[in-house]
């Protein structure tokens, strides 16, 4: 046995960070000890040479081999399991070299002689399945949109901003669909029956109040060439009684030769399903990010493990983003440990400071807390002063002051999501949290402001129609006088934010982003270079986009092509960012971790998704609908045509809907659900304590293996 | 110089679909690039060619990155341990960095990448040695030594479960398949 070779791995035991007495199995001089034959024998070191001896290429395998041969006795039970796993995986998912797999398949292709027909004929389907499929991915994949695009800006910036542009992809595809879904289903049959290829009844107001349904949008007749150019952007004048707007469709059904298509009750269901269609997308995109979080606390997305393991991006090619790249995992690291020691030494505040700190962020929390309320009231105001004091009269249409008034709360919520930010990132720099939470608090409240924002202009707007200021509602159940096609009013609302919210991002890349980095490529002065070249910050970004799509949710029960703008606003926003990205910006030095933006992405459109749904829930079953314009004239909301149609289903069905509807149904199925959901916390913290369990148990046994080997290793020198 | 070298036969793209997470269209693009880079000699026979390190570690994915020696190494088949590339070992190394693969081989491949001196294990001096690599190699990046050690310590106690020191091959997949950025980080495209 020659000392010169290798010992096994799992008795060498260098300086451990917590070394104790009981690592110290070798001689103080560091050569090592003598092994002694029985320690081949153990079978954790045979399994060891048996992976090696496949996996690890030719030096070690010869060099095991001659091990191998040293060894006594082999314990040939130990052999099976490893050699038939190997025989049934697929052999691409073998960590294997080329000629290695090729050796496996042939081996495979003897052994699969001697099963029956039945397993073989078993085994080919299932192969041919699979390649089936992968074929079919490997199609799809070509499909794709913007493959190349991101693939480059992942080169040079990193996964963390490439994943915010497929972030964006996902938001143009599912808009597309929302659009194709709308599109078919209502536009495409009143566009159709209007032209007079089937038959088609039109809606008829049943209600004698003539004073309800007077409902005269302008537009029409010879005008300026700008206010068309105004009313394009407000959504007034001629584009008020276009397919864009709720207004429009008067259509009651169209006979398609045998079967009635109810128009009512296709938009109703169409608005229902795009917003399921789109809960259920979101919810599977993020179901992967969700699992990991949840496996783990908060804490380890700091893990230093995650930090070194995953911390280079081999996707990088570019040589100054690689550089750039180990600048910041140096700063992430340096202050991941400075953070940890300022941690440790917080332990040992005093109870004063506590409470002086708690106090602090106290009043901190109170002055946030007042901004935000500043400017929500500012939104409502804005709001008010817009609805009262824009005319649509067509006339008056043309004057650009007008335009300004329209889009009054468009500009007040826009200032709101550029100033807040500023103001709580500079306040929560003396709240005294750990710079990571810092950034989640800040981002937190930032989506707050976003979207509650959206939530005071609508709460603002349904005050409105709902409330007349002399006489009662009672008439027609909302504020006719002033707007008698409300749903159409609340679709322009929606259609001008949309607008503005596109234009602002354009012109903020063109006339603050390419001329900043203008001023920095050419001008050396010391506070042009301090303010710096910037870097693409995405959770401001994402903010920005969700919102968007936030206001295309809303819309889209008010204005049926909404969708259909938000697609080309996003694919256009798309290159203006790209372009920018690739001009302006440089590799953010803060890095964004790609799993925890992916899934934070999820989270914010989700909860914009749901923001979204109560507004629409509420405008479809609470409000009257207007008796002016649109397919619910004869119903009192919009929501009844479900249980109108339902009393014409056959009796059996009714009952079983009713009872499906009903308390005595609802109650017992949430009661379900709760009990499911507590048997599987109780599940997962059962889990939990066996985990640590069987850490300890491994640790111990290690600890068990350590001492048993020194001894036997001392009592080997006796003898000899 | 014949027109058939210049093309892989079919019977060999589906063999290498077959064996590797790769798609035709990977296979293609992969064989394109390796004849660029072994542009100087004779491409009768691309199975059998081998380019050494360097010039292999010239290609574009790989020279900006801190551990293209060790990866060399790593899918490297050649019985001269020189670390030079066969087609497909280079094949072997775009399965392992697909998109597609597995979390299991890509973790085996890592740990091997990680395992600086080969033996196993990773120690501390591998741990240092991968640290070093992540922030520049040179001497001005480096972390300070106290700064180090704390480091090491911190990573020994999430991953070590055993408390002999070092992290095994399981010890890193357990680490790896808790890790949530491993799976898009580790990842190179042609």
């Amino acid at each position: 046995m020659d000392s010169g070779q290798r010992l096994p791995m799992a008795h060498r035991f260098p300086d451990s960070p917590s070394s104790d007495g009981d690592n110290d199995v070798f001689l103080p001089d560091g050569s090592p000890a003598p092994v002694s034959e029985f320690l081949q024998e153990l079978p954790s070191y045979q399994s060891l040479l048996r992976r090696k001896t496949s996996y690890y290429g030719t030096i070690e395998r010869r060099r095991s081999t001659r091990q191998l041969k040293g060894s006594l006795s082999v314990d040939p039970s130990t052999f099976e399991p490893a050699s038939e796993v190997m025989m049934t995986k697929p052999l691409r998912e073998c960590a294997l070299s080329m000629q290695e797999k090729r050796k496996l398949r042939d081996m495979q292709k003897l052994c699969s002689q001697y099963i029956t027909g039945w397993s073989q004929w078993k085994q080919s389907s299932w192969n041919s399945c699979r390649k089936f499929k992968e074929d079919m991915a490997e199609f799809f994949c070509h499909l794709t949109l913007w493959r190349g695009n991101i693939h480059n800006i992942e080169g040079k910036f990193g996964t963390g901003i490439g994943s915010y542009f497929s972030f964006l992809r996902f938001l143009v595809i599912l808009n597309f669909v929302m659009f194709l879904l709308m599109f078919c289903f209502t536009t495409l049959p009143v566009a159709i029956s209007k032209q007079g290829a089937f038959n088609s009844s039109n809606i008829i107001p049943s209600l004698a109040d003539s004073e309800c349904t007077y409902y005269s949008p302008g537009g029409y007749g010879l005008l300026y060439f700008y206010s068309n150019i105004i009313d394009l952007l407000s959504g007034t004048g001629f584009l008020e009684l276009t397919y864009l707007f709720y207004g429009y469709y008067t259509i009651e059904t169209v006979t398609f030769y045998v079967f009635n298509y109810s128009l009512p009750l296709a938009y109703v269901l169409v608005t229902i399903s795009c917003l399921l269609l789109s809960i259920a997308w979101i919810v599977k995109r993020a179901v992967n990010g969700f699992k990991q979080s949840l496996v783990h606390d908060e804490d380890k997305f700091q893990s230093y493990c995650n930090k070194i393991f995953a911390g280079w991006d081999f996707c990088i090619t570019d040589q100054y983003s690689a550089s750039l790249k180990h600048s910041s995992l140096q700063y992430e690291l340096k202050t991941d440990l400075a953070e940890e020691r300022i941690r440790q030494r917080k332990q040992k505040r005093t109870r004063g400071e506590t409470f002086r700190i708690y106090f602090f962020r106290f009043l901190l929390n109170i002055i946030v807390i007042g901004v935000l309320a500043g400017s929500f009231y500012a939104i409502y105001r804005a709001t008010v002063y817009s609805l009262e004091n824009s005319n649509t009269v067509s006339g008056s249409n043309a004057d650009p002051i007008n335009l300004l008034v329209e889009y009054l709360p468009s500009i007040v919520i826009t200032i709101a999501n550029i100033v807040t930010p500023l103001i709580f990132e500079s306040i929560v720099r003396y709240e005294d949290y750990s710079p990571a939470f810092e950034i989640r608090f800040t981002l937190i409240r930032c989506v707050f402001v976003r979207l509650a924002s959206i939530a005071v202009l609508l709460i603002s707007l349904w005050t409105r129609i709902t409330s007349c200021q002399n006489q009662t509602c009672n008439l027609c159940g909302y504020n006719y006088k002033m707007y008698p096609c409300w749903e159409s009013r609340v679709g322009q609302e929606m259609y001008k934010l949309m607008i503005f919210d596109f234009l602002i991002i354009v012109a903020l890349t063109l006339f603050v982003e390419f001329p900043r980095k203008l001023m920095v490529t050419y001008w050396s002065s010391k506070l042009v270079q301090w303010w710096g070249q910037q870097e693409f910050e995405i959770p401001q970004n994402v903010l920005e986009i969700v919102y968007g799509q936030t206001i295309c949710w809303i819309g889209i029960f008010y204005s049926p092509l909404l969708p259909a703008i938000a697609t080309v606003k996003y694919f256009i926003i798309f290159y203006i960012k790209k372009v920018s990205l690739i001009e302006n910006c440089r590799p953010s030095t803060r890095p964004f971790r790609a799993s925890s933006s992916n899934f934070f992405f999820q989270v914010i459109l989700l909860i914009g998704l749901v923001l979204a749904c109560i507004p629409v829930g509420f405008g479809i079953a609470y409000i009257p609908a207007s008796k002016a314009c649109g397919l619910f004239v004869n119903f009192t909301t919009s929501w009844e045509i479900i249980p109108t149609v339902v009393k014409t289903f056959p009796n059996g069905l009714q009952k079983f809907i009713y009872v499906i509807a009903s308390e005595s149904f609802a109650v017992p199925f949430f009661l379900l659900s709760c009990l499911v959901m507590f048997y599987f916390i109780a599940l997962a913290g059962a889990h939990k304590k066996v985990v640590e369990q069987l850490q300890e148990q491994l640790a111990m046994e290690s600890r068990d293996k350590l001492f048993l080997i020194r001894r036997l290793t001392e009592v080997h020198h006796i003898k000899v | 110089m014949g027109n058939s070298s210049s093309h892989l036969s079919k019977q060999l793209i589906n063999e290498y679909q077959e064996l590797t997470y790769l798609t035709k269209q990977e296979i293609i693009l992969a064989y394109k690039r390796f004849s660029e880079v072994a542009q100087k000699d004779n491409r009768s026979n691309i199975e059998s060619l081998r380019i050494p390190k360097e010039r292999f570690l010239n290609l574009p994915e790989l020279k900006a990155n801190p551990f293209n020696d060790r990866i060399c190494t790593v899918f490297s088949t050649s019985e001269q341990e020189d670390g030079s590339m066969s087609f497909e070992d280079f094949l072997d190394m775009l399965s392992a960095f697909s998109e597609s693969a597995t979390l299991e081989v890509k973790s085996h491949y890592a740990f091997r990448i990680f395992d600086f001196d080969g033996d196993g294990a990773l120690n501390e001096s591998d741990l240092e040695h991968l640290v070093n690599k992540l922030t520049g190699d040179k001497d001005d990046t480096k972390l300070s030594n106290s700064e180090m050690r704390q480091l090491i310590a911190n990573i020994l106690e999430e991953s070590d479960i055993d408390k002999d020191g070092t992290i095994n091959h399981s010890e890193f997949q357990h680490v790896i398949s808790r890790s949530p950025d491993f799976i898009s980080s580790f990842k190179i495209m042609l």
